[in-house]
């Protein structure tokens, strides 16, 4: 059973379509990273799923009862949806415990269950201890276990995350990513996870949806959406990959294909039935073009830039047949060698890559 | 480099001299005459005060009147504020406007108006039938009427401090508690009222004080039920004693200041407790949907307006159409005689309008002058003691305006000494009270303006090599001028149609609009009272309308009608 479904969700203000025809489901248990540019419409689709918006056109379904569309409006306080927000939104005069019990005061919860209730709640987060203190006397990583601890008190059937890490700072990031990978795993409950930030829905979704434009783009799990993207917008957003327009040469055979590149023939993996054409484009990644020995058949760069990326080397480079494309390839640690120059010339094997389907560049 | 240090030492220097002269002076003189009144420390005009029945009684009223106003005010003025705030109810902007607009109007005019509106000779009553027979006395005049006018005169002080708390108040904290599964009234309670809680005490303690202080209200309705309040107490005996007894009215005075800074303390103490220095804002919420409500809602709302400002004006207006007291008005009876005898022929009314627009202008004009300055060291400046001395500057206003006019008296009682200058019982020692008392009003809207202007077009200028008095003039004040003019419009509004400072310092020559219109109603004419006050508000309305056609070009917040 999908515990939440939307059906050709569109939110139009004032003219413009800040999601359009968004249609998805989210199955019982499920990590869900919804991921995208800012601007892409993410946070409105969370809105329209918490009920803060109504959509324009669409049907949204939680747990198989329609919340949304069809002259249907639950509003939020019915949907059993917990959030937490980007800057947690924590009541400043409440405490910690009052914070974390207010879903159950308000359902009237007898006092003693909710304590139970609130105890465990904490317990979860590793926040025993701190029932008594009030919000402005906390860290940044104590008030966002607060936040979910709170979302989750009332076991809600869904719990939509709103960008929650992006007020932290890089090392409690890690920690935090992992204490929400453990805590989906304990509890069990469906997530939505709003994010702009692709390594952090790589690290915890089970599935991740790229938005852009306030369209739907790919729904696929990290490793698929890495090595296959359906279009150049996801090529180019997730991994820093590079899109290199192409011509299919050969019909795909064991989900691989013949294409030239720039004049340079190399296999690529394909989806099945792939058929030659004209006009198609290629995702490579960095780790996909290696340096080959001068005279060796192959793509003549030149160097634009080196930067330096402790431990490794980021060589960024144009090729000389279409100087307006921008390609970067891993170097070595040794910077020095003046092999990475600005003006330098290189000559690039193409290993391997991914047909975009039906794309071209 | 020292050049410019010079220049900024100058400057210093003279904000705090203008300071001294005109906020600290006139305390520390009245302090003086209250511990010290021969020049040598001495109880006896404390002891005198407090043994006197007539102080007791009054403060006990002043507490009465001041509490209930405060609470009426903070009822009222929250209570809208929510409703405007956080519903999807149309046409806000005209709303605020009237709503506002008694916070405008001069208290004494307000005690006409509903005077007017419910007395026995109200025209308004006579046309609809319900009139009570002549001789029977106005149901306002009691402690219930003055409570009532001080509620509605400051709820939108009220109004105004509780809706910028709300459009503070950030989305998500609402909408987590709504995800959380509470319903609108719930959050209204359980989120929105405790954060606003420190807005709502601090709206409270400013009515409060502005109740206190008030004077127009109860002169016009306690002193002829027999209810005296502190400010009418010193008015009072002040009328019957003259100087004579000064040494009481400074007592009186501290005494009514002592119980305005308690009121801001206790303030002060419990929002200590409660500091909710919120999260940084993203989103204001949104607002609630009325759905088929939302006509009532409106409807109830105007019809609030139409209570407190329409029916008292309209009162007003149709009492300054009468021939003659008791006179029932119809088309036939309508005169503009009271009009032509107040603004042509009776020679103080006259001399009146001269005095209070001239005195307000100048008032305003200077005002703006020394705000610029003061509040460029204030916002922006290094010294440490101006801030502290930023307080000194709030003083005179936040402290009820006959404490100050006793302390005019007391400062110009005897000629200035060294020059032999005497300006008392002259328009000067108005003008002097008018701008100590009202100079913050231009402060605080530039502090505001220099806030929303980005420091670095200073620097840059300095960069260019101006020094501090030429970046001043070229770069500074033309970017703040427009809030500090906006302020000295405040401070001419106010001015306009003051009373509570002038019916203490004026004198025959030196009357203003507030005095003359007080004295008309003392002596029964209050059709001329009722002309005098329809002017005011006439004018009050036509530049809040005018400025808000100019107000795109102002930094937000510094005209309270507009939004």
């Amino acid at each position: 059973m999908a515990r939440l479904k939307l059906a050709g969700v569109t939110k139009t203000f004032s003219g413009f379509d800040a999601v359009r025809d968004v249609s998805l489901e989210v199955a019982d248990g499920e990590f869900l990273a919804v991921l995208g540019p800012s601007g892409c419409g993410k946070t409105t689709l969370l809105r329209l799923v918490a009920g803060f918006e109504q959509p324009s056109a669409g049907e949204i379904a939680i747990g198989g009862t329609v919340v949304a569309g069809a002259g249907v409006s639950v509003p939020p306080e019915k949907r059993r949806v917990g959030i937490v927000f980007q800057n947690y939104a924590l009541w400043p005069h409440m405490s910690v415990a009052q914070n974390v019990g207010y879903a159950l005061k308000v359902a009237k919860v007898p006092r003693e269950e909710a304590r139970r209730r609130v105890a465990e709640a904490l317990a979860l987060v590793d926040l025993d201890g701190f029932a008594d203190r009030y919000p402005a006397s906390l860290s940044g990583g104590q008030r966002q276990r607060v936040a979910l601890a709170r979302c989750l008190v009332a076991a809600p059937s869904l719990v939509l995350f709103d960008e929650p890490l992006a007020n932290l700072d890089v090392h409690l990031r890690a920690a935090m990513e992992a204490e929400f990978s453990a805590f989906h795993r304990r509890t069990g409950t469906t997530m939505i996870y709003i994010t702009h930030d692709q390594a952090e829905a790589m690290a915890l979704a089970d599935r991740i949806a790229v938005m852009d434009g306030g369209r739907l783009v790919q729904v696929a799990d990290p490793r698929t959406l890495y090595r296959e993207p359906a279009t150049e917008m996801v090529a180019a957003f997730i991994g820093q990959g590079m899109v290199l327009p192409a011509t299919v040469l050969s019909g795909e055979e064991r989900g691989r294909c013949r294409v030239a590149v720039l004049g340079q023939e190399a296999t690529v993996r394909c989806r099945p039935g792939e058929r030659a054409r004209q006009g198609a484009a290629v995702c490579c990644r960095a780790a996909d073009l290696e340096p080959v020995a001068p005279g060796e058949a192959g793509l003549e760069v030149a160097v634009r830039r080196a930067v330096y990326k402790g431990g490794a080397t980021r060589v960024e480079v144009s090729p000389l047949a279409d100087p307006s494309l921008a390609l970067h390839v891993e170097g070595d640690d040794a910077g020095h060698s003046g092999r990475f120059e600005p003006g330098a010339r290189l000559c690039l094997r193409i290993r391997s890559g991914w047909l975009i389907p039906g794309a071209s560049a | 480099m020292r050049q410019g240090r010079g220049q900024e030492v100058a400057l210093a220097a003279a904000v705090a001299v203008a300071i001294a002269v005109f906020s600290l002076l006139p305390m520390l003189r009245l302090v003086r005459e209250t511990v010290a009144p021969a020049g040598a420390l001495s109880p006896a005009v404390i002891e005198a005060g407090l043994a006197s029945r007539a102080t007791w009684v009054a403060t006990l009223n002043s507490l009465v009147v001041g509490i209930g106003g405060t609470v009426l005010a903070v009822s009222l003025g929250t209570l809208v504020a929510l409703v405007v705030t956080l519903t999807d109810m149309r046409a806000r902007a005209p709303f605020i406007l009237c709503f506002v607009m008694p916070l405008m109007i001069a208290p004494q005019v307000t005690a006409l108006s509903w005077l007017q509106l419910f007395g026995p000779a109200s025209p308004f009553l006579k046309l609809i039938g319900l009139a009570p027979p002549l001789g029977s006395r106005n149901p306002l005049h009691s402690p219930g009427g003055i409570v009532l006018l001080l509620g509605i005169q400051y709820a939108p002080l009220v109004f105004l401090l509780v809706r910028a708390g709300l459009r503070r108040l950030p989305r998500e904290l609402v909408e987590a508690a709504r995800a959380a599964g509470a319903g609108r009234f719930t959050v209204l309670a359980t989120v929105v009222l405790p954060l606003m809680t420190p807005s709502i005490m601090a709206a409270a303690a400013l009515a409060f004080v502005s109740c206190v202080g008030n004077f127009g209200i109860p002169a016009f309705l306690g002193i002829p039920a027999n209810y005296p309040v502190l400010p009418t107490l010193i008015y009072q005996r002040l009328a019957g004693g003259g100087p004579a007894v000064l040494g009481e009215a400074a007592f009186l005075s501290v005494l009514i200041g002592m119980i305005a800074m308690a009121g801001i303390v206790a303030q002060e103490r419990m929002s200590r407790r409660r500091d909710y220095r919120s999260f940084a804002s993203s989103l204001t919420s949104k607002p609630y949907a009325l759905g088929r409500w939302r006509p009532a809602v409106e409807a109830a709302m105007w019809a609030l307006i139409v209570a407190i400002l329409v029916l008292p004006l309209t009162g007003l207006v149709l009492s300054s159409l009468v021939p003659g007291y008791g006179i029932p008005l119809s088309a036939a009876t309508a005169t503009l005689d009271n009009y032509r005898f107040v603004l042509v022929e009776h020679a103080a009314s006259r001399r009146a309008f001269a005095n209070s627009l001239g005195l307000s202008l100048t008032a305003a004009a200077f005002a703006v002058l020394a705000a610029l300055p003061i509040a460029y060291l204030v916002a922006w400046g290094r010294q440490r003691w101006v801030r502290m001395v930023n307080l000194s500057i709030e003083l005179p206003y936040a402290l009820p305006g006959v404490v100050l006019a006793i302390a005019a008296l007391l400062l110009f009682l005897r000629p200035l000494p060294l020059t032999g200058l005497h300006i008392y019982n002259t328009v000067w020692i108005i003008l002097y009270a008018y701008l100590a008392r009202f100079l913050v009003l231009a402060v605080r809207p530039a502090v505001s303006g220099f806030h929303q202007i980005d420091r670095a077009l200073e620097e840059a200028a300095q960069v260019a090599g101006a020094g501090l008095f030429s970046r001043l003039r070229s770069v500074v004040f033309p970017l703040v001028a427009p809030a500090a003019m906006a302020g000295g419009l405040l401070i001419f509004m106010t001015a306009f149609g003051e009373l509570t400072v002038s019916a203490l310092l004026w004198s025959s020559g030196a009357e203003t609009i507030g005095v003359v219109m007080f004295s008309f109603e003392q002596g029964g004419d209050s059709k001329y009272a009722a002309a005098i006050s329809a002017v005011t508000v006439a004018v009050t309305f036509a530049l809040m309308l005018a400025t808000n056609l100019a107000a795109r070009r102002l930094p937000s917040g510094v005209l309270p009608w507009r939004d």
